[in-house]
């Protein structure tokens, strides 16, 4: 599904370097997790993943399904069924949420060679989501993101991913901002994605979160390398043991 | 010696004077009137075209920038197109001549030529100021349009659109409205056509005690006709006026408003929208007098600048002394699609009561890159994705008329500009 090969990425306007020979490969049907201490580069990998233009790759190379990524936009990504569900969703003031929600399944339909959702099918499955993820339709009325809880955008992520159905799912810090009840709803949303022909990178700071959202893998991300990696004990070991004997390791 | 008088004449003003003595005998009025007429020449000729340095053209060398002046073409074919709004009673000026007035209850519709020879008409033509040129040259060749007596209670079910369709030459019109007191009303003034013409409207209105007003302006000429647009309004006792701007045609647009909040309690209200493409030059003049207590007004102008278009908007906001509890903000924000193009803003208050709330606000920004990339990462072409969030910034303006009919005709608007220039 996914293979990263030797990344290195920086910073467009300033030059300077933040992910520096990164190696990751998630199979498809695989969950993996993505750890490690705050500015080590995590965003930044799931940005560069999703082909925003504030950092420029320099070297190495990303393939997704064997092919690289490179030179696709956004767009183009997304339509290609990369989906980065954001650790801070943008307010967007002035477009209304299920204009977007439209919008968005349309285009990337439209770039599949696939027909538009008609308005009934549209809106049957955004009320089948929505009821999923215990949100209120109500909040969709409002303007995208505009004026949501912490909480609230998070799920909003996940409502946009589950009607998107992308291939590869990276979320950022999907958990930060939940409470116990939205963590497992969210989880729960998650899991139902879990497919043979899907991957999920699960980015987070927390054992917590791969309690629901078991992995498959785990990585330690540090100074823009993965330094390590393992199974979920790993995940339980860095949350007894804190990084500092990964990253001695690995020095 | 004056300054003036040394200089060269343009050939637009050359133009604009040789054409007058031929153009005249065609023209309406009474004797007065046309007394008017010359004098508006004869200023034209004292003072040429306003240039930069004349402050109310500061943005806007009319001088430099009025490059030709098409010949009069009594023949050209203009054509109606469809209202703005469904179901509006329409009065259409084709190729600067009034069409058949239409019955609405309550409204006494007369036209401008018929007006203008009532033997009373003439002091209307006074231009507003030494440099008000827009007022001069339709004062002196303003051939039709439509006055609007509405009157006191008077509340017609549908809008009235006055529409004026060119397709050449040159076209000036004059349009008016009473608003009786207590009566309510919208009315679209529409500016469309075919021709590469010069255009000229002036438009005055007063707004009764009590009435409540709403008038439309949406220009739409094609990209090489010339626009000059005045809008005066005087407001009543706690009567309210909104006037709706929307520019989204024309090589050489001025649009001004003078507006006098002179009765007890008055609300003015603007929302203006520029769309500026190619090599487009817009200027949107304010001139607002607050001359009385516990007036109010809001003004809103939302600009977007794409290709090497041009604009500006000054909006000057005067408090006379016994205008206390004057309420008064301005804001005028401009998206920059374009490195080439380009908007300025001038606001300026002249403040002389102590007692008062007045603001205002500018900025200028091009489309934010951290909005453009969320909504491209859900798969959002990038030309969707900019065009969505172009709506936004302009939709508040729009949506803040609260009346769905108007706000969907101008959205398609819009939608239509964005499909063209998008
Ligand atoms: N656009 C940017 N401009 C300046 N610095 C940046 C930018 N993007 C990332 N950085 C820097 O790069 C480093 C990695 O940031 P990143 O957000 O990827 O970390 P992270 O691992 O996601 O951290 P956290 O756990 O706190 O979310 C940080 O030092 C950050 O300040
Ligand atoms: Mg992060």
């Amino acid at each position: 599904m996914l293979e990263i090969r030797n990344l290195h990425a920086r910073i467009a306007e300033t030059g300077t370097e933040i992910i520096r020979g990164l190696n990751l490969t998630v199979k498809d049907g695989e969950v993996a997790a993505i750890m490690g201490p705050n500015g080590s580069g995590k965003s930044t990998l799931s940005y560069v993943l999703a082909g925003r233009d504030d950092y420029e790759v320099t070297e190495g190379e990303i393939l997704y399904n064997g092919g690289s990524i490179l030179d696709l936009d956004p767009a183009e990504r997304a339509a290609k069924g990369i989906f980065l569900a954001f650790q801070y969703p943008m307010e967007i003031p002035g477009v209304a949420s299920m204009e977007f929600l439209k919008v968005a399944m349309n285009s990337q339909r439209k770039a599949r060679g696939e027909e538009p959702l008609k308005v009934p099918e549209f809106l049957k499955r955004v009320r089948e989501a929505t009821a999923s993820l215990s949100i209120d339709m109500a909040m969709l009325k409002r303007p995208l993101n505009v004026g949501f809880s912490g909480g609230e955008k998070k799920r909003a992520e996940i409502l946009q991913m589950k009607l998107l159905e992308p291939k590869l799912c990276v979320l950022d810090e999907t958990d930060s901002g939940l409470d116990i009840d939205a963590l497992k709803i969210v989880a729960g949303g998650v899991n139902a994605l879990r497919a043979p022909d899907r991957a999920i990178v699960v980015i987070t700071h927390y054992q917590r979160l791969l309690e629901y959202i078991v992995p498959d893998s785990v990585h330690v991300l540090y100074k823009g390398q993965v330094v390590k990696s393992g199974d979920k004990g790993l995940a339980i070991e860095l949350e007894a043991n804190g990084y500092a004997g990964v990253i001695e390791e690995a020095a | 010696m004056n300054i003036q008088t040394t200089r060269t004449r343009t050939a637009a003003e050359t133009a604009l004077i040789d054409t007058f003595a031929a153009r005249l005998p065609d023209l309406p009025g009474d004797k007065a009137v046309i007394a008017k007429r010359r004098e508006a020449i004869a200023a034209l000729e004292a003072r040429g075209l306003p240039n930069r340095k004349v402050e109310a053209w500061h943005y806007t060398d009319l001088r430099r920038l009025l490059t030709t002046v098409p010949a009069f073409d009594a023949d050209a074919d203009a054509v109606a197109v469809a209202p703005l709004l469904e179901g509006s009673t329409v009065l259409s000026i084709l190729n600067g001549k009034a069409g058949k007035a239409q019955p609405v209850e309550g409204v006494t519709i007369v036209s401008a030529a018929e007006k203008m020879a009532d033997g009373i008409f003439a002091p209307a033509l006074q231009p507003a100021t030494d440099d008000d040129a827009v007022g001069a040259i339709n004062a002196a060749f303003a051939a039709d349009g439509w006055f609007l007596d509405i009157a006191d209670g008077a509340a017609p079910a549908t809008p009235i659109e006055i529409q004026s369709a060119q397709a050449g030459g040159q076209v000036h019109t004059r349009l008016a409205a009473r608003v009786g007191e207590g009566a309510k009303a919208t009315v679209v003034e529409r500016h469309v056509g075919t021709g590469d013409a010069l255009a000229s409207s002036v438009t005055n209105i007063v707004v009764g005690d009590d009435a409540e007003l709403r008038w439309l302006i949406v220009q739409e000429q094609p990209v090489g006709a010339t626009q000059l647009g005045q809008f005066n309004a005087w407001i009543g006792k706690n009567a309210k006026l909104t006037l709706f701007i929307m520019n989204l045609g024309g090589r050489l647009v001025r649009q001004e408003i003078r507006v006098d909040a002179k009765g007890e309690g008055g609300e003015f209200t603007l929302r203006g929208v520029n769309l500026l493409a190619g090599s487009t030059h817009c200027d949107v003049t304010m001139v607002l007098d607050h001359s009385a207590f516990g007036t109010k007004s809001t003004e809103v102008i939302r600009n977007i600048v794409t290709d090497k278009a041009e604009g500006a908007f000054q909006g000057q906001i005067r408090v006379a002394q016994q205008a206390q509890k004057t309420d008064a903000k301005m804001a005028c924000n401009t998206l920059l699609l374009s490195d080439e193009g380009g908007f300025s803003v001038k606001p300026e208050l002249e403040i002389f009561a102590d007692d008062v709330v007045c603001g205002h606000g500018a900025t200028v920004a091009e489309i934010d890159r951290n909005s453009l990339f969320y909504l491209m990462a859900r798969g959002i072409e990038e030309k969707t994705a900019r065009g969505l969030l172009v709506k936004a910034f302009l939709a508040e303006v729009i949506e803040g008329l609260e009346d769905e009919p108007i706000v969907e005709a101008l959205e398609a608007k819009l939608d239509g500009w964005f499909a063209e220039h998008g």
